[in-house]
């Protein structure tokens, strides 16, 4: 115990401790379930028989999240459109944000003016969908990419570390040495980035791993249909097609029923262990972000 | 001469300014470059909308175009304060949204000050790495979880209600649970995440501050209320602010997932109606209507951002503009 800390103190830190602990089990508890119940057998499940462990282990779940290749598919294209939009996105907002960073930029107030407006404003679904097809960009991964590329407000992040960690005297010293705006970006602003590079390019990579609107409302053809928007369909909408076409073993109808109850929780699993375990290792780059991203609200 | 000197000063200035002003554009010629393209994105997919968006008042015929259409005033406002349908979607928006603010708002704070005030710094690292894990669900795969978990006897919050003895619900058959579910679910996955940027504030509380209150006997308790929060209050302004302006756009991704046709009453809301009517409806999509819809909530929504930013102002709180 920290000196000082009365007795009433010592009772405090007791209940919050007690809080925090029951806010764990609360926020871990759902997360282990799903992972139990998708070890378990379906008879177990539908006799509700899972509180905690897995019943009667089997991986027909896994299996049956196997069979086909539409999980494959989807998770290849979600990675295809990541990696485009993450890239597209990062090198978008750093050359954005570099000149507006710069005190000596001319204009950066109105440029940012411009920029801002859009946060806090928007013309809204219907022209934007139409803005798309006028575009002829429609069912192609630059609908999903290109509109939100510029990002206002990783704008502001990047350009708040710019201004905190690109000092003046560099550019000065830069300057005498008669290196221009564009080589001191390249040869000395972005080898200074790394860690920003990498702050924007989780959340910008995991907003693309998440997101479903945009390709809901752009591609009209399913078999380009990102991971979420195939997860929507056996999750969320239980389109029976499928459903039935990961079940395609099991015959009869009460165990067709049994194993769709299964499948699901072995979805979630293979859909959410990428992000859920690699996040921990980069925690710190996300924090870090979020704290950038406070600095300057 | 000190005369003359001063009577060619405003043309010399403007011709210094001019000058000057045109040697940063020659000598920064290259940061214009940069900047070309994110600003042709921006007027393109952020502005270019907003232009589109003109067919608010107009009828829209997908013959005409954009501009050829004839304008109809405010007709599809008028419209939309006429039908049942889109006052429902009004009131749910702004409960929901209420909800959320009041339970969602205020709990990621009390976590951020329970958790500062953690002695066990092991332990507080297992809490933070826990509580963040949710935000990383997608919400598609959230909506799944809650169906599944919400099952009525197979779905584990009845399995466990079941344990002491409740009878089995059919939570998302329901309407009137719609509400709940959605809010406090979005405080399972999100009060972690956002407690980081108030643990940020609070460690940005000069410690000092807290030593000198110890001397003095305060309690955990009254520091948390006298130094902790005031500490950080411009960045709670600042959140409170932001979670205003995007109030009527209440997570929609959210919404659409767990809507059923039993629970639509309370749960259909001003962005998801505007997709039904523009892109889901099944006879001709009104594209004029919704536009005018999405409009409407656009404005509003910076209305009640610029209300809450000149409120805070009023009471000397940090704001954004």
């Amino acid at each position: 115990m920290r000196a000082g800390n009365t007795a009433g103190d010592n009772v405090f830190i007791g209940l919050t401790t007690a809080l925090l602990v029951m806010i764990g089990i609360l926020v871990l508890y759902p997360l282990v379930y799903v992972l139990s119940a998708s070890f378990s057998s379906p008879e177990a499940l539908m006799a509700a028989r899972v509180t905690l462990w897995p019943v009667e282990v089997t991986l027909d779940g896994y299996r049956a999240v196997f069979s086909t290749n539409r999980i494959l598919m989807g998770y290849s294209y979600t990675l295809l459109y990541m990696a485009v939009g993450t890239v597209i996105g990062v090198v978008m907002n750093l050359v954005a944000a570099y000149p507006l960073s710069r005190p000596d930029f001319k204009g950066r107030n109105a440029i940012m003016a411009l920029f801002a407006f859009t946060m806090f404003f928007s013309g809204g679904m219907i022209p934007g969908y139409l803005l798309i097809r006028d575009l002829r960009i429609m069912n192609t991964m630059w609908a999903l990419t290109l509109p939100g590329a510029v990002n206002v407000w990783n704008i502001i992040v990047i350009r708040t570390f710019y201004q905190t960690n690109i000092s003046i005297e560099l550019l000065e010293a830069a300057q005498i040495d008669g290196c221009g705006n564009r080589y001191f970006f390249i040869r000395c602003v972005l080898p200074l980035s790394g860690a920003i590079i990498a702050v924007m390019g989780l959340f910008t990579a995991v907003g693309y791993w998440n997101s479903y609107m945009s390709a809901l409302l752009y591609l009209n053809d399913s078999s380009r249909y990102p991971l979420q928007l195939v997860l929507r369909e056996i999750l969320i909408q239980n389109t029976q097609s499928t459903v039935n076409s990961f079940l395609a073993d099991a015959a009869e109808q009460d165990r067709r029923v049994k194993m769709e109850f299964l499948l699901k929780y072995g979805i979630i699993v293979v859909s959410s262990a990428p992000v859920l375990t690699l996040y921990p290792l980069a925690q710190r780059h996300f924090v870090k972000g979020v704290m950038i991203g406070s600095l300057k609200g | 001469m000190r005369m003359v000197t001063r009577a060619a000063t405003p043309a010399a200035r403007r011709n210094a300014a001019l000058l000057s002003a045109k040697k940063e554009l020659v000598k920064n010629w290259d940061l214009y470059l940069f900047m070309l393209v994110p600003i042709c994105f921006v007027v393109v997919f952020n502005y270019g909308p907003m232009y589109g968006a003109q067919i608010a008042f107009k009828k829209f015929m997908i013959s005409k175009g954009i501009l050829g259409s004839p304008w109809v005033g405010l007709t599809n406002f008028q419209r939309f304060f006429k039908t049942y349908t889109s006052l429902n979607a009004v009131r749910n928006t702004i409960i929901i949204s209420l909800y959320s603010l009041a339970a969602g708002f205020p709990i990621p704070i009390l976590l951020a000050l329970a958790l500062s005030h953690s002695p066990f710094p092991r332990f507080k690292k297992i809490i933070q790495m826990i509580t963040y894990a949710p935000y990383f669900i997608s919400v598609v795969v959230m909506c799944g979880m809650i169906i599944q978990f919400l099952k009525p006897r197979t779905g584990v919050v009845n399995i466990l209600l079941g344990l002491i003895g409740v009878e089995s619900v059919n939570f998302m058959a329901e309407p009137t649970w719609f509400t709940s579910i959605y809010v406090w679910t979005g405080v399972w996955q999100g009060m972690g995440w956002g407690s980081i940027i108030y643990l940020a504030a609070l460690s940005g509380v000069s410690p000092e501050l807290h030593e000198s209150a110890v001397i003095d006997g305060a309690s955990i308790l009254q520091r948390m209320r006298h130094i902790d929060l005031p500490g950080i209050a411009p960045v709670i302004s600042i959140q409170l602010i932001l979670s205003a302006g995007g109030m009527l756009n209440v997570g929609f991704e959210k919404v659409y997932l767990l809507q059923n046709s039993i629970n639509v009453n309370y749960s259909e809301v001003i962005q998801s109606l505007v997709y039904k009517i523009g892109l889901k409806s099944s006879g001709t999509p009104d594209f004029s209507y919704a536009t005018a819809v999405g409009l409407m909530t656009s404005a509003a929504n910076l209305v009640i951002l610029l209300t809450t930013n000149t409120v805070l102002k009023k009471m000397n709180q940090q704001t954004l503009i």
